[in-house]
């Protein structure tokens, strides 16, 4: 495997109400193609800011970051952001919202259409085409919105908090169809996530992050084969890992917030 | 259908008891007949004004003013709004002189206008233009202020350029509030309308109201204030249909929000 995405020595500062912060401060990381790498850490660790500037919506001017040799100063189509409020447009139905990537690519109708299918099939949401976003639950929209993404054939999708407004049960199912389709669909995916469970299920790496300046703590391999079963006793034993790195691991109490 | 007996119910005794209170005060208020008329006198007269067919001139010119006038203030102000609230910097240089001009009444113009323009179609036209602008202005401007930004990265992501962010992302972005600002432009300009005629013109229902007035007849102005009041709460309905309409095709989220 060869080196794919690489963040060099990227600092990010902004001055609020004249006191300058520090959201990233001499961040390294590098990520292989087919990688599922997840950013943990408290609110404020800069792990958003982190995405924000390798997906391009945050150009940096500290360092630098460079995906497959080429240095990333805007985003691309060939990889995707995929939001926690979703980012569907709520006067397209299901069908026109996976379609609207498509819109801007070299392809006929009906052709924009069949791929658009096809992804609504796979997101297992093909009864739903022609229901609005708001006829839909949110974990609903949000696989519109995965559908969405892979329908453009990218090459890494970038997950911000994907998952942190819905229900327990939905969020571990959706989880469960990331990581699926993640080996499907063979997609380098850099996740955002506070949820170290979820960090723990999905990751092939976990890179934690610490606020203040934000920067990467440590990155812990998960060196676990999948599916993942979370109830598992080599599961709580990366759970545990991760938890010592943020420093909160007590000795005897099964309850533990960030 | 219980509401529509509801409103039915209300609409039936709103009207009753006005009509009976009239009727009352025409009876037995002592005023002269010809200068405060009954409702079965402002009904004769509204028979009249039918029947020799001025009512129905009247309307055609006052419609055809108002289409004109009003289409025209829409087209402008929304293409105006999406560019002045996209370019928000020169927004900021507009907006001042906006605020100045907004609480200027129409009316007030009408000398001006009167003398620009001279009498007939034009300055009614302009009237209603000018009545219907502001408020179609202002929510389209605050309306694409207000365009959720995870849109415009999203389309930003997928390659979408100008001018297709403009017509796939913020136009329909923001249409629920444009909307919300085509019914309270559609009010005002209805309003101003009848009064621009009353000043300006030769025909249409606020020509009429002056006519009446000038010859006297009371019954005749009873008869069109009855007609003006109808027709704007028939063009007020029409357009919350189609606000609904376009609120449920846009989510229930965004449906009547906004200014």
């Amino acid at each position: 495997m060869t080196v794919y995405i690489t963040v060099k020595d990227v600092s990010q500062r902004y001055v609020q109400k004249g006191k300058e912060y520090c959201a990233l401060e001499h961040v390294d990381l590098t990520i292989e193609r087919g990688e599922f790498i997840c950013l943990l850490g408290p609110s404020g660790c800069g792990k958003t800011t982190l995405l924000n500037a390798i997906a391009g919506f945050l150009p940096v001017k500290e360092g630098s970051i460079t995906i497959d040799g080429q240095e990333v100063k805007e985003p691309s189509e060939k990889y995707v952001t995929i939001f926690q409020n979703y980012g569907l447009l709520p006067w397209r139905n299901v069908q026109k919202n996976v379609e609207l990537g498509l819109e801007s690519k070299a392809i006929s109708k009906h052709e924009r259409q069949q791929i658009a299918e096809h992804y609504i099939e796979l997101v297992g949401l093909r009864d739903f085409r022609h229901h609005h976003p708001h006829q839909l639950s949110g974990g609903m929209q949000q696989r519109v919105a995965i559908a969405r993404a892979l329908a453009t054939d990218p090459e890494i999708l970038f997950m911000d908090e994907p998952f942190g407004a819905l229900d327990a049960l939905t969020r571990y199912k959706l989880q469960d169809e990331i990581a699926e389709l993640q080996k499907s669909q063979k997609k380098t995916i850099l996740f955002v996530t506070h949820d170290i469970d979820e960090s723990v299920y999905l990751a092939d790496r976990i890179v934690v992050m610490s606020p203040n300046p934000g920067r990467i703590q440590q990155i812990i391999p998960v060196d676990m084969g999948r599916p993942r079963d979370r109830t598992s006793a080599d599961f709580f034993r990366l759970r545990d890992r991760v938890f010592e790195a943020f420093g909160m691991l007590p000795p005897q109490t099964t309850e533990y917030f960030i | 259908m219980k509401n529509i007996w509801k409103s039915a119910l209300h609409i039936t005794v709103g009207f009753g008891g006005l009509i009976v209170i009239w009727q009352l005060v025409a009876s037995f208020g002592g005023f002269n007949p010809a200068l405060f008329p009954s409702p079965w006198k402002a009904l004769l007269g509204f028979g009249e004004l039918v029947g020799n067919g001025s009512l129905l001139l009247g309307i055609k010119d006052s419609m055809i003013r108002f289409l004109i006038g009003y289409s025209a203030a829409v087209v402008l102000a929304v293409a105006l709004g999406l560019l002045l609230g996209w370019f928000s910097h020169i927004w900021g240089f507009v907006n001042p002189v906006v605020q100045w001009l907004r609480p200027i009444s129409p009316l007030a113009w009408m000398p001006f206008i009167v003398l620009w323009f001279g009498i007939g179609d034009l300055p009614a036209i302009i009237i209603i233009l000018y009545a219907a602008f502001f408020p179609v202005l202002l929510t389209t401007v605050s309306g694409v202020a207000k365009v959720d930004p995870t849109y415009l990265k999203v389309a930003r992501n997928f390659g979408i350029r100008q001018p297709q962010i403009f017509f796939k992302i913020i136009f329909p972005a923001v249409f629920p509030q444009v909307m919300n600002g085509l019914r309270l432009a559609l009010g005002t300009a209805w309003v101003f309308l009848v009064a621009g005629e009353m000043v300006g013109a030769q025909s249409g229902l606020g020509y009429l109201i002056i006519d009446s007035r000038n010859n006297l007849r009371a019954d005749h102005l009873m008869a069109v204030m009855i007609v003006i009041g109808v027709i704007g709460f028939l063009l007020d309905t029409g357009i919350r249909q189609l606000e609904k309409l376009v609120s449920k095709n846009w989510g229930h989220s965004l449906s009547g929000k906004g200014v």
